[in-house]
């Protein structure tokens, strides 16, 4: 079976900082792959080539079998790969509804059908109470699940989260984990980069650590925590238990 | 119920108006106002929903009232046609400016807005062709509709220019709640989000522009059949750009009925204004309008909607602590 | 050919000095002072009125109409600008169209619409240099600008006011961080701003029309060469300004004077579209 997304050889320069070293792994249909690495190992940039905001200057990136390596951020959305931001964004001025039916718009087209698909999403996400809600009036936490419920209007098959562990609670980063367990069980395939270890440990099937633009360690969340590369890597980062 | 009565008694109003007060200043102060009230709806679309806050729309206006009054005064062609024919004419040439814009936001493409405004002004000031600074003369026809002329009296124009504030308004209904409208307020919101949802933002920039170049094109059409003479001082130059702007800010932009209110607001004050003291060339009304302008910005950004909205929207069982929580985005 | 690069220089470097001063605006707080052409208007004023009422010639004026047109620029700071910084974008562009238009209708309203001349100031005629015949006021108000420039830079570069706004021109977040004072910050350097454009007035008014509408153009044409120089670079914006001066008056030799502007907005436009850092880095 081939892989859902493929990363071969990714290499990206930043005058004369190389932030992607020739990367590469891929990843499988229903998988949750993290991303980790500490700071600088180049996760965002490697983000950015995968969602189409950047360009590698080597390697080619393939998803379902078709080369996306270059294409824009819009059309790479609409072949199927979704994103959130570090900074979470949603469109302050309109409804929580609102927001999600503009993700929903992607694949409906008419207005009642993405209302009725952005109101199944919304459950799905535990959103459907807040649906009138404007999106500048929501919590950080709140925002970053709407931003997750827009993502999943587009239909994706990948959903990719840059680091949107950061700044929650404990009991919110509990139900973010929830939420994207649920996003899993849709038949989404989930690639997370994240620095928060205790949702990598719990939702990982994978993990891949970056350091200084290359890979050093793939694997299971278990093995790649005990390698002594990856603890040299994070040496002085407090590991979150 | 009230509302459907309300809103019954305001349309019968406007119908009724030019029997009401049928004088010439009125009606002509009425036509003004629905024709700013059309190019506020213009702006709107692609200021108010889409963000892309132009500066240049009296270049769209008078590329509408240059093309059918040439066609007209050198080819004959019925002002009618000549409408479509500027629409059209204007559509493409904001889609010509507007495709390499397509990556500007803010106070880029404000400034690039002035600046094409400015260099069509300055080639239709030197263009033989078309009367360059004399401009251009429609000769009095009679025939009334056919022709797009009254001569008699302004109630002909009056109609017309309803007509094209309500067709506006309703394109501007159905883009708001359609995927377009939805699509142009991400877009506003970031371009970065649109693209993650699958939206091309140069695509729909392209259309938010292109549709409010062809409205404002059209309401050209009817400045020129109405005072019969055009020439780039009066249909190219930024005051009238700034007011389009100001007209839908004030009656609060992104809202639908927004440009509507704005425009009989502040129309009839300039006019009025300019009768009452302009005509000794002070500018006095203009002053009033600066005025106006900074205070609005400073005070109320969202204009009279935006005010009567938050007034309505004060819920007593809302719960603030959600929002006390959290950080401005 | 030689004559009109050399004429084009001398307008250049008074453009620049008024660049200067909208860049430095743009470069601390992220507001196009579209009011910026109506602060020159008033310089312009300032300098015919002292001549005028009062026989001080245009060049001894200078000092006075800066000062008058930094606490100008301090109050519209403090009583509009300020306000609307955070507020919606729609917002911050039309408040200082709102002030231009203010100004430039009250200049109406109190000094008519008539053209005024300074006709006979201290520095007039033309000099004979290698051949070429350059004007005294342009050459004083060039080498005017030019001082006034390179003294803008020591201050930014030297005192510790200036290098507060430097630093937050560069990084909001981190001068906001180190302790610096931003709303001061950005108070002075729309005093400044507007104080430079006086300046270039006081200069421009010893050999240029003075009229309420002035400010429409150079305000416009002071956009065009921020953007060409890079928003907020201030060496960026000199040389740009240089640059302006000598294609507006080469576009109005070689082919239509009545075109001059228009190339210039030509410019700004191919600028933006295919290199929009302007200048920055080049």
């Amino acid at each position: 079976m081939s892989a859902l997304l493929e990363v071969r050889g990714v290499t990206r320069r930043f005058a004369g900082l190389v932030a992607n070293d020739d990367v590469s792994f891929s990843v499988n249909e229903g998988e949750i792959v993290s991303v980790i690495g500490p700071n600088g190992a180049g996760k965002s940039t490697l983000f950015g080539c995968i969602t189409g905001f950047l360009r590698p200057d080597r390697g080619r990136v393939l998803f379902g079998g078709r080369d996306i390596t270059g294409l824009g951020a819009d059309r790479i959305c609409r072949l199927g790969v979704a994103r959130t931001f570090q900074i979470v964004q949603v469109i302050a001025d309109m409804t929580v509804l609102e927001n999600v039916m503009t993700g929903a718009f992607l694949r409906h087209r008419g207005r009642r059908e993405a209302g009725i698909h952005a109101m199944g999403v919304l459950e799905a996400t535990g959103l459907a109470e807040r649906r009138n809600q404007a999106g500048s009036a929501l919590t950080i936490a709140d925002k970053k699940r709407l931003e997750v419920a827009m993502a999943l209007a587009t239909d994706p098959r990948l959903l990719m989260l840059d680091e949107s562990m950061a700044g929650l609670t404990p009991v919110e980063l509990r139900e973010i984990i929830e939420l994207l367990r649920a996003v899993r069980k849709r038949g989404v395939t989930l690639v997370i980069v994240e620095h928060v270890m205790e949702a990598v440990m719990q939702l990982s099937d994978r993990v891949v650590v970056l350091n200084s633009g290359r890979k050093i360690v793939e694997g299971a969340p278990g093995e790649v925590v005990k390698d002594p590369a990856v603890i040299q890597a994070y040496l002085g980062e407090r590991y979150r238990a | 119920m009230v509302r459907a009565a309300a809103a019954a008694a305001a349309v019968a109003a406007v119908l009724a108006f030019p029997a009401l007060f049928g004088s010439p200043f009125p009606l002509h102060v009425a036509i003004m106002t629905l024709i700013y009230a059309t190019l506020g709806v213009a702006w709107n679309i692609m200021g108010g929903y889409a963000g892309m806050f132009s500066f240049g729309t009296a270049a769209f206006f008078g590329i509408g009232a240059y093309t059918s009054t040439w066609l007209l005064t050198a080819h004959g062609v019925s002002p009618w046609l000549g409408l479509l024919a500027g629409g059209i004419v204007a559509a493409l040439t904001a889609a010509a400016i507007g495709w390499p814009c397509s990556n500007l936001r803010g106070h880029y493409f404000a400034i690039a807005s002035i600046a094409f405004a400015e260099i069509v002004r300055t080639h239709f000031n030197n263009w033989k062709l078309v009367g360059a600074a004399e401009g251009l003369m429609i000769p009095i026809t009679p025939g009334g509709l056919r022709v797009f002329q009254w001569n008699q009296s302004k109630e002909g124009y009056y109609y017309v220019a309803l007509v094209l504030l309500a067709l506006a308004l309703l394109a501007c209904w159905a883009i708001a709640r359609s995927r377009m409208g939805f699509y142009f307020r991400a877009i506003k919101e970031s371009h970065e989000l649109a693209m993650t949802l699958g939206i091309s933002f140069v695509r729909w920039r392209l259309a938010a522009i292109m549709i409010a170049a062809f409205i404002a094109a059209a309401s050209g059409t009817l400045y020129a059949q109405y005072v019969l003479y055009i020439d780039p001082e009066s249909v190219l130059v930024l005051p009238i750009s700034v007011q389009v702007v100001l007209v839908t800010m004030l009656g609060g932009a992104g809202s639908l009925p927004g440009p509507v209110i704005g425009a009989a607001v502040l129309v009839p004050l300039s006019e009025i204004t300019r009768a009452q003291l302009g005509a000794r060339g002070t500018g006095v009304d203009m002053i009033l309008y600066g005025a106006l302008i900074t205070l609005i910005s400073v005070y109320q950004p969202k204009g009279v909607h935006g005010f009567l909205a938050a007034r309505l929207a004060r819920r007593p069982a809302e719960p603030r602590a959600a929002a006390a929580l959290e950080k401005p985005a | 050919m030689l004559q009109q690069l050399a004429n084009g220089v001398l307008i250049g470097c008074v453009y620049s000095l008024i660049a200067i001063g909208l860049t430095l605006i743009w470069g601390v707080m992220n507001i196009v002072n579209f009011a910026h052409g109506e602060f020159l208007m008033l310089g312009m004023f300032g300098s015919f009125w002292l001549y005028t009422l009062w026989g001080i010639d245009p060049l001894w004026s200078i000092p006075l109409v800066t000062v008058a047109l930094f606490v100008l620029g301090l109050v519209i700071y403090r009583l509009a600008v300020s306000r609307v910084m955070k507020g919606p974008m729609l917002a911050q562009l039309v408040v200082t169209f709102g002030i231009s238009i203010f100004l430039a209708n009250v200049a109406v309203l109190l000094w008519t619409p008539d053209f005024r001349l300074i006709d006979k100031p201290l520095l007039n005629g033309t000099w004979n240099v290698g051949g070429l015949q350059l004007s005294v006021p342009k050459l004083v108000a060039s080498a005017g600008s030019g001082l006034v420039s390179a003294g803008l830079l020591l201050f930014l570069r030297r005192t510790r006011t200036g290098k507060a706004i430097l630093a937050t021109e560069m990084n909001r977040e981190s001068a906001l961080l180190v302790g610096i004072d931003t709303e001061k910050v950005n108070a002075l350097a729309f005093g400044i701003g507007a104080a430079l454009v006086g300046i270039a007035g006081g200069f421009l008014a010893m050999y240029y029309y003075v009229y309420p509408q002035v400010g429409g153009l150079f305000g416009t044409l002071s956009f065009c060469i921020v953007a060409l120089g890079g928003f907020g670079s201030i060496g960026g914006a000199f040389i740009a300004g240089l640059l302006v001066g000598v294609v507006q008056t080469l576009a109005g030799y070689f082919f239509d004077p009545a075109y001059k502007y228009a190339v210039v907005f030509l410019l700004y436009l191919l600028v933006v579209w295919f290199r929009p850092q302007g200048l920055r880095g080049w």
